[in-house]
C-alpha cells in the first residue's frame, strides 16, 4: 500500500486509470441557439430600401435690379387649399378685367387615377412633351445617344412652347403630403418646369368663395 | 429469411449543413446591416416615385408634424468647425468633449441657449428634451446661422474629400462632393411651416433642394 491515491479511495487495485475513449462530442445545441437567434433578430431588424430623395429646384429670390421676367406660355396654376387641389390654366384674369373666355375660376381635381385626377389631366396636357420622351427613351435604351445628350434633349423639351410649364400655389392648411403628391404627379407627366409660388389676392378671393 | 433489423437508439439527423447555412446568413446580415443613430424625432416621409438615393454629404433639415425645426449635418470634420462658429457667434461656452460628442451625434434641435443643457442630457434622453426646434422666424433665425456656417464647411470637406479621391486617380466629378440640401418633412407638416425653412434656404442662395421620400411603384401606362 504504498501507492498514493489518485482520487477518492474506491478503486483499490483496478491499474492505471485510462482517458475516455470515443469521440469527444461538444454540445453544439446553445450555440446553435443563438446563431438563430441572431439571424432571426438581423432578418427582422434590417431594412432594404434606403430613403430616397426628390429633387426640387426652387426659383431664386429676386432681386432688387432684376428684370421682370418675361411671361410663359402654357402655364398651369395648382393651388393646394387644405386637402384639396384646384387648377387653372393661363394667366389669371379677375371679374373685374375678364379675358376671352371670362373671368378665371378653379376647377378643382384630385390625386386618384380615374376622371378629373392630376395625372389624367396632366396626361393630355402634356401629351407633346410625354411623347416626344418616349422616343428619346428608346434612343438612349438603343444607346444611340449619351446620357448626358438625353438630359440636355429632355430639358430642352420641357421648356418648350408645347411643354407644360406649372405654378404651385399653397394656402395656409395644405400639408407637405399633398405638396409632395402634386409635384409626383409632375414628374411622372415629365414636367421640367415646377415652380412653387405665393398665392395672389385675387387667388385668394376664390379661394374664399370655394370654401 | 433475415429479419431487417432496425436501428436501435435515436435516429439523428446530420445539422452541420443547416448550421452552416445559419451562420453564414447570420454573418452576411451582421456585415450588411448599418445601424441608423438614433433618431430625436420620428418622421414618416410622404412618398414618391423617385429612385435617386440620399447621397452621401449631407445638411439635413427635418421637419416633425408639428413644425419643430432638427438639423443634422452628416460630415463630422465639417459638424466641428460649424459648432464652433455658431459658439463662438452666441458666445456659449462647451467642453471640449461635449464638443467631440456632438461631431458624432446625429440629428438635433434646441435653441442655442438651450445647447449646453441639451448636450448635457443623456443621449437617450435627448429625443424627450422639451424644445421647440431651432428658431427659424424673422425675429430670432438661428436655423440660419446653423445653415450658413454648415454649409461653408461642408463645402470646405467636400473640397477636401474630393482633391484626395483625384489624387488618388480616377476622374472624380466635383458635383459628387459637393454638399447636398435635404428638406425632411412629415406627411402630416402644414407646408406653410416648410415654407419658412425653405425661404431660409433661398434666402442663402441655395435653391436646390431635395425633398426625402419613401419609394413608390412607378405607374404604368
Amino acid at each position: 500500500m504504498a501507492q498514493i491515491a489518485e482520487s477518492g479511495g474506491g478503486d483499490h487495485g483496478k491499474g492505471k486509470k485510462r482517458a475516455k475513449k470515443g469521440s469527444t462530442h461538444v454540445d453544439m445545441t446553445p450555440m446553435v441557439d443563438l446563431a438563430f437567434l441572431l439571424l432571426t433578430f438581423f432578418v427582422l431588424t434590417s431594412t432594404f430600401s434606403k430613403p430616397k430623395v426628390m429633387p426640387l429646384a426652387y426659383p431664386a429670390k429676386p432681386k432688387i435690379n432684376d428684370p421682370v421676367p418675361p411671361k410663359a406660355n402654357n402655364v398651369t396654376t395648382f393651388v393646394l387649399a387644405g386637402d384639396k387641389v384646384y387648377y387653372y390654366r393661363g394667366e389669371f384674369y379677375p371679374k373685374s378685367r375678364p379675358g376671352a373666355n371670362g373671368p378665371t375660376e378653379l376647377t378643382e381635381a384630385n390625386f386618384g387615377t380615374g376622371e378629373n385626377s392630376v395625372r389624367k389631366l396632366l396626361a393630355s396636357w402634356n401629351e407633346y412633351v410625354i411623347k416626344n420622351k418616349v422616343e428619346l427613351d428608346k434612343k438612349l435604351e438603343k444607346k444611340q445617344i449619351s446620357d448626358s445628350t438625353y438630359d440636355a434633349k429632355l430639358n430642352d423639351l420641357t421648356v418648350k412652347r408645347e411643354a407644360v410649364k406649372v405654378l404651385i400655389k399653397t394656402d395656409d392648411k395644405a400639408l407637405c403630403k399633398s405638396f409632395i403628391d402634386l409635384v409626383d404627379e409632375l414628374k411622372i407627366a415629365s414636367i421640367g418646369v415646377i415652380a412653387p409660388t405665393d398665392l395672389t389676392a385675387g387667388e385668394k378671393e376664390l379661394l374664399k368663395a370655394k370654401n | 429469411m433475415p429479419k431487417i433489423k432496425m436501428p436501435k437508439g435515436t435516429p439523428s439527423i446530420d445539422m452541420t449543413p443547416m448550421v452552416d447555412l445559419a451562420f453564414l446568413l447570420v454573418t452576411f446580415f451582421m456585415l450588411t446591416a448599418s445601424f441608423r443613430n438614433a433618431e430625436p424625432v420620428t418622421v414618416e416621409t410622404p412618398s414618391s416615385i423617385s429612385d435617386k438615393i440620399i447621397p452621401e454629404n449631407i445638411l439635413m433639415v427635418t421637419l416633425d408634424k408639428d413644425g419643430r425645426v432638427f438639423f443634422n449635418l452628416s460630415d463630422a470634420e465639417a459638424r466641428k468647425e460649424m459648432l464652433n462658429n455658431m459658439l463662438q457667434k452666441y458666445k456659449i461656452g462647451l467642453s471640449e468633449e461635449k464638443i467631440e460628442e456632438f461631431s458624432f451625434m446625429s440629428t438635433f434641435g434646441c435653441t442655442m441657449q438651450e445647447l449646453p443643457a441639451y448636450m448635457n442630457t443623456e443621449a437617450a434622453k435627448r429625443a424627450s428634451f422639451p424644445t421647440q426646434g431651432i428658431p427659424s422666424d424673422s425675429t430670432k433665425n438661428e436655423l440660419l446661422d446653423w445653415l450658413s456656417f454648415a454649409a461653408t464647411a461642408a463645402g470646405n470637406t467636400g473640397r477636401t474629400a474630393f482633391e484626395e479621391a483625384k489624387l488618388k486617380g480616377g476622374e472624380p466629378k466635383m458635383e459628387d462632393f459637393k454638399p447636398k440640401f435635404i428638406l425632411r418633412v412629415d406627411s402630416k407638416t402644414l407646408y406653410k411651416d416648410a415654407q419658412v425653412v425653405i425661404d431660409v434656404f433661398r434666402d442663402l442662395n441655395l435653391n436646390n433642394l431635395n425633398f426625402v421620400t419613401s419609394a413608390e411603384a412607378i405607374p404604368v401606362n
